[in-house]
């Protein structure tokens, strides 16, 4: 009788790679909902555009590579990857923007450094920091809420808009983009922002334009609401144990502390950590970005310190930074630490003394 | 944080257990054998005995082909403390003593017993023991070595060895966790032996009077539960502890740190922090070799999977070939799609490459899956770091960067991140999403190091040998040396004497000429001395005319002989050269002239001398000439010649007949050099002999 042989164990988890990567892409339904119901159709109009650039990509490149594109592609990282950036960029963005952030994603960040499991840096967050820096103006064109959109866009409007730079009734973006009442939408992050420069304090800010009426409260609602929709499909994830609680919770808790502590100092400069955490990506990066398996620190103790780090950066970097949002940077920086953070938080061996015993 | 025996008691007692670190939840499939009565399996035609099953070394062989043995007659003795012996398992004749295949992951060939069955199971004389207390420890430590004991949990320790550690023991530990999924040999021993297992912890107990007693169970197996803590009411001093459902568990370090909250240290032994632990089935072997004198001939195993029809237990005689265990289990060969038998659990066992494997002592399980059952073929994928591994391993390894190191083959980063702490429990691969077979890594990684580390210290002891020889060397070059240089001294001294006595003398050339042709003549003894064939001995009668010569007996034989003589006709040469400027003539060389040649003789004349030295000069060139061609072809030769020192020394160098072996290269050398001597001599009594001219 002639026996098979294989190596041990013999067992294992149904779990796989491709199903891992779909239960994030199950988890990111509830925040692209709430932002398709606040924001419009852009976002869905992006992430078709992105997927169908990622799938282009990384097969080409995997045929490049003479590796098996089907398999590869099963993995579903590149469809992930292209779905966590459509839903980073403003619903608008004019759709070759799209398509070379998403190629530079999974050409650059991710295939050229070894394909899935080798890149150093998260392929969604340096396509969004590489348009970012390259398109500064477009990439900051955030429309308001649907509530508070003076011209409603339709699907067609916003198929225009991104493929032509105009909606089907000829207007362009920044008209678009004012808000019933005549002011031209920011984000709420933005709007602070720009006022704390014009020496306006922040307590002035949030009583003030957006968030000072009905509208307003809105309109930031609709912000806070895509956040805590993400954070929602993030704890389904902590349920399903597909990623652990270290990185977002101790991300969370590092902006809510560092916040904190400069708010306290000068509530008039320093917004509140419910504004940092309710604004902008923080739940979503906690909970979707930071927590990237390939980019992100391995060890429990190192996730602590990697998404507190993360945290602290995004607070120093909103508030002393150029830019109003910092998520994307405050990852990048702490993908470059993880080597770092990986050989100095190794956990003690069983059998090994702890300390200097 | 060491957790001292008082408080490990005391949280025992309270029902307290500690954890382990990772550890995964696989479905058990237990009920699929543990649902029968274990079954005796009828015995086989033919059983094939491994000499050695255990970890340690072989015993020595007791029976020869031919030979009719009873059923637990010892096939082998215990000649050294790690040998156990192995029993014929039912009475017949040994037909073979062979390489067979046994049960080992690579399917390696191992020396087996081969034993024919007569069919009458007939036992060997036993000596049962119905009071262990009446023996000693000694008596009862042998009988356990005698019984073939060893540990049948899985890793085969000597069981006599750990059973009479002189260290303190606080904890004795019963395994009985059996936490790998599909095997349950001990969860049904411990619900029909419970008794005898408790009189075997009986005898461990009095033998290494530990301060507790600790029997763990796995909590999955509440009736093997029921049935020791019924046999413990009447021992107190055993606590049974119904332990969480966690693989792994049942190995031996993580269940030592569930029950006490220690950690043996690294590269340490249970013993160190005072715990021994011992499997229920080896507890079950000892009582039954102390209690009933019945050496170890046989076991429980488990056969199940899918693919077998009557999946359960059987009580299997030590060296059953497999294929009869699964003919017996009714082996469904067509619900494998290709066959495949597991030996030992899905996380930990082996694929069999050949049925005919022997059961042996630590052969707890056949697992014999239908397809899809277990994970088919591997799927690997590119790791994405989710670190599902690090959090499953049991020791707090980091599987993913042991991964990364192993297979880029950087071991000395792999064995940074403790490679050799990998206890290859398989909870990493078993959590893996990308599917990638972790623990085979690790096995390629730890079996590259090892290689690596036998290689160099091969290398260590080779270079150690090197560095002695050389030592040596240098020694007896440098003792050498001072002899020559004593030699020389004395050399010296007794040339100043006749020197000093030469002061008043009056010099005379004639003397100077005949002084001159002494020197040639010499010289000419000195190369023809050379030329020779067998000439050892005749450039010993040269040297013979020297009383002082260099004794340069010590030197390597062969070439180095040349270069000896070479020297003495050199120092010859001197000497003669020195008296000539002395213009003495000592009397042990005054001997020679008699059979040297014409012109040396000739009257004191400046012209005669000239000529002489002309023809002498024209000789020494034409030697050289000679010489030359002799020895540029074979120049290169002489280099490697060089013997080992032990074999010159032991050749008294210049009697030894391997001198006439001489070379040409040799040959040609020494015949140059005493040419260029002579040629110098003739030069020198020239200028002399011109000066006084």
């Amino acid at each position: 009788m002639k026996l098979t042989l294989s190596s041990s164990p013999h067992l294992r988890t149904k779990r796989d790679t491709g199903q891992v990567m779909r239960l994030v892409l199950y988890a990111m339904l509830p925040g692209v909902a709430c932002q398709l119901y606040f924001f419009g159709w852009g976002v869905m109009v992006q992430a078709i555009i992105a997927l169908i650039t990622a799938i282009a990509t990384e097969a080409a490149i995997l045929a490049l590579r003479n590796k098996s594109v089907i398999r590869n592609l099963s993995d579903y990282s590149a469809v992930l990857t292209a779905c966590l950036l459509a839903v980073s960029i403003p619903p608008t963005l004019p759709w070759w923007m799209t398509v070379i952030g998403t190629f530079f994603a999974i050409a650059i960040v991710k295939q050229l450094y070894g394909g899935l499991g080798y890149n150093l840096f998260n392929p969604a967050m340096i396509a969004y920091v590489v348009l970012l820096v390259s398109f500064p103006a477009a990439m900051t064109q955030w429309l308001p809420p649907v509530s508070l959109q003076a011209t409603e866009l339709n699907f067609a409007d916003t198929l225009s808009l991104i493929f032509t730079g105009f909606s089907v009734d000829g207007m362009d973006i920044t008209q678009v983009k004012t808000t019933i009442d005549g002011i031209t939408s920011a984000t709420p992050l933005d709007y602070v922002k720009t006022g704390l420069t014009q020496s306006q304090t922040y307590s002035e800010l949030l009583n003030s334009g957006l968030f000072n009426s009905s509208v307003a409260d809105s309109a930031a609602a609709g912000w806070s609401w895509v956040g805590l929709a993400y954070a929602l499909g993030g704890l389904l994830l902590l349920r399903l144990k597909v990623i652990s609680w270290h990185i977002p919770g101790s991300m969370v808790l590092s902006v809510i502390i560092c916040a904190l502590l400069m708010h306290l100092i000068n509530p008039d400069i320093y917004a509140s950590p419910l504004f940092h955490l309710l604004n902008g990506s923080v739940l979503f990066g906690a909970f979707f970005i930071a927590t990237d398996p390939v980019s992100a620190s391995t060890t429990q103790k190192g996730r602590l310190v990697f998404g507190a780090m993360i945290g602290f950066w995004i607070v120093i970097i909103r508030t002393f930074g150029g830019y109003p949002d910092a998520v994307a940077f405050a990852v990048i920086i702490m993908n470059m630490a993880v080597p770092l953070i990986d050989y100095y938080t190794r956990p003690r061996t069983y059998g090994y003394s702890r300390g200097k015993q | 944080m060491f957790p001292e025996f008082e408080d490990v008691v005391s949280r025992l007692d309270k029902g307290q257990l500690a954890t382990f670190p990772g550890g995964v939840h696989p479905q058990d499939h237990k009920a699929l054998s543990n649902q029968t009565q274990i079954a005796d399996l009828p015995l086989a035609n033919e059983f094939v005995i491994p000499v050695r099953q255990h970890i340690g070394t072989d015993g020595a062989l007791l029976v020869r082909v031919g030979d009719k043995v009873m059923k637990g007659q010892p096939l082998t003795q215990s000649n050294q403390p790690f040998s156990v012996p192995v029993h014929a398992p039912t009475s017949g004749v040994v037909t073979d003593i062979t390489q067979h295949v046994t049960a080992h992951p690579s399917g390696l060939n191992e020396l087996c017993v081969v034993l024919k069955a007569d069919g009458q199971d007939i036992w060997a004389p036993l000596s049962p023991c119905d009071d262990y207390t009446a023996l000693d420890k000694t008596a009862l430590i042998e009988k356990l070595c005698d019984a073939g004991i060893s540990g049948m949990g899985g890793a085969g320790f000597p069981t006599h060895i750990k059973a009479s550690a002189n260290n303190e023991v606080e904890f004795l530990i019963i395994n009985g966790a059996e936490c790998e999924p599909y095997i349950t040999s001990d969860d049904r021993l411990m619900r029909e032996h419970a008794e005898s297992i408790l009189t075997g912890i009986d005898i461990l107990s009095y033998l290494l009077k530990p301060k507790c007693v600790v029997f763990a169970i796995e909590d999955n197996k509440p009736e093997a539960l029921d049935a020791i803590r019924k046999q413990v009411v009447s021992r107190p001093h055993v606590r049974v502890v119904s332990i969480e459902t966690k693989y792994p568990a049942g190995g031996e370090k993580q269940l030592i740190q569930v029950v006490t909250g220690r950690e043996v240290p690294r590269k340490g032994l249970p013993l160190d922090i005072g715990v021994t632990m011992f499997n229920v089935g080896t507890c079950h072997a000892i009582n039954d070799a102390i209690s009933f004198g019945k050496p170890l001939i046989e076991r429980i195993v488990t056969v199940t999977g899918k693919a077998v029809k009557r999946p359960g237990n059987y009580r299997t005689r030590l060296g059953t070939p497999v294929n009869h265990l699964l003919s017996q289990a009714g082996y469904l060969a067509d619900k494998q799609k290709t066959p495949q038998v597991i030996m030992g659990g899905p996380m930990m066992g082996f694929t069999l490459n050949d049925a005919a494997v022997p059961v042996v002592k630590i052969t707890n399980c056949l697992l014999v899956p239908e397809t899809h059952e277990l994970t088919q073929g591997e799927d690997e994928r590119a790791c994405i770091r989710c670190s599902a591994c690090a959090d499953a391993c049991p020791a707090t390894l980091l599987p993913q960067q042991l991964y990364w190191h192993s297979k880029a083959r950087e071991y000395d980063k792999a064995q940074e991140y403790n490679l050799f702490d990998c206890i290859e429990c398989g909870a990493c691969a078993y959590v893996c999403p990308s599917e990638i077979p972790l623990v085979h890594y690790y096995r390629k990684a730890k079996a590259d190091v090892r290689l690596e580390l036998d290689e160099k210290a091969k290398s260590e002891k080779a270079k150690e040998r090197f560095e002695a020889r050389k030592a040596r060397l240098e020694q007896e070059k440098a003792e050498r040396e001072e002899k020559h240089r004593k030699a020389k001294e004395a050399r010296l001294a007794a040339a100043e004497k006749p020197a000093r006595k030469a002061a008043d003398a009056t010099a005379d050339p004639a003397k100077d000429k005949v002084a001159a042709a002494l020197a040639r003549a010499k010289a000419r003894k000195a190369a023809q001395a050379a030329q020779a064939t067998g000439e050892k001995a005749s450039a010993e009668n040269a040297e013979a005319t020297t009383a002082d010569a260099p004794q340069a007996t010590e030197k390597p034989a062969g070439n180095k002989k040349a270069a000896v003589a070479a020297a003495i006709a050199r120092a010859k040469a001197k000497k003669a050269a020195q008296n000539a400027e002395t213009a003495e003539t000592p009397s042990d060389q005054v001997v020679t002239p008699a059979d040297s040649p014409a012109p040396a003789t000739a009257p004191a004349n400046d012209r005669k001398a000239a000529v002489a030295a002309a023809v002498a000069r024209a000789k020494a060139k034409k030697a050289a000439r000679e010489a030359e061609q002799q020895s540029a072809p074979q120049s290169d030769s002489s280099a490697p010649a060089t013997k080992p020192v032990e074999e010159s020394e032991q050749a008294p160098a210049p009697e030894s007949p391997d001198v006439s072996a001489e070379d040409s290269a040799a040959e040609a050398k020494k015949k140059r050099i005493a040419a260029a001597v002579a040629k110098a001599k003739a030069k020198k009594a020239q200028k002399e002999n011109e000066n006084k001219a």
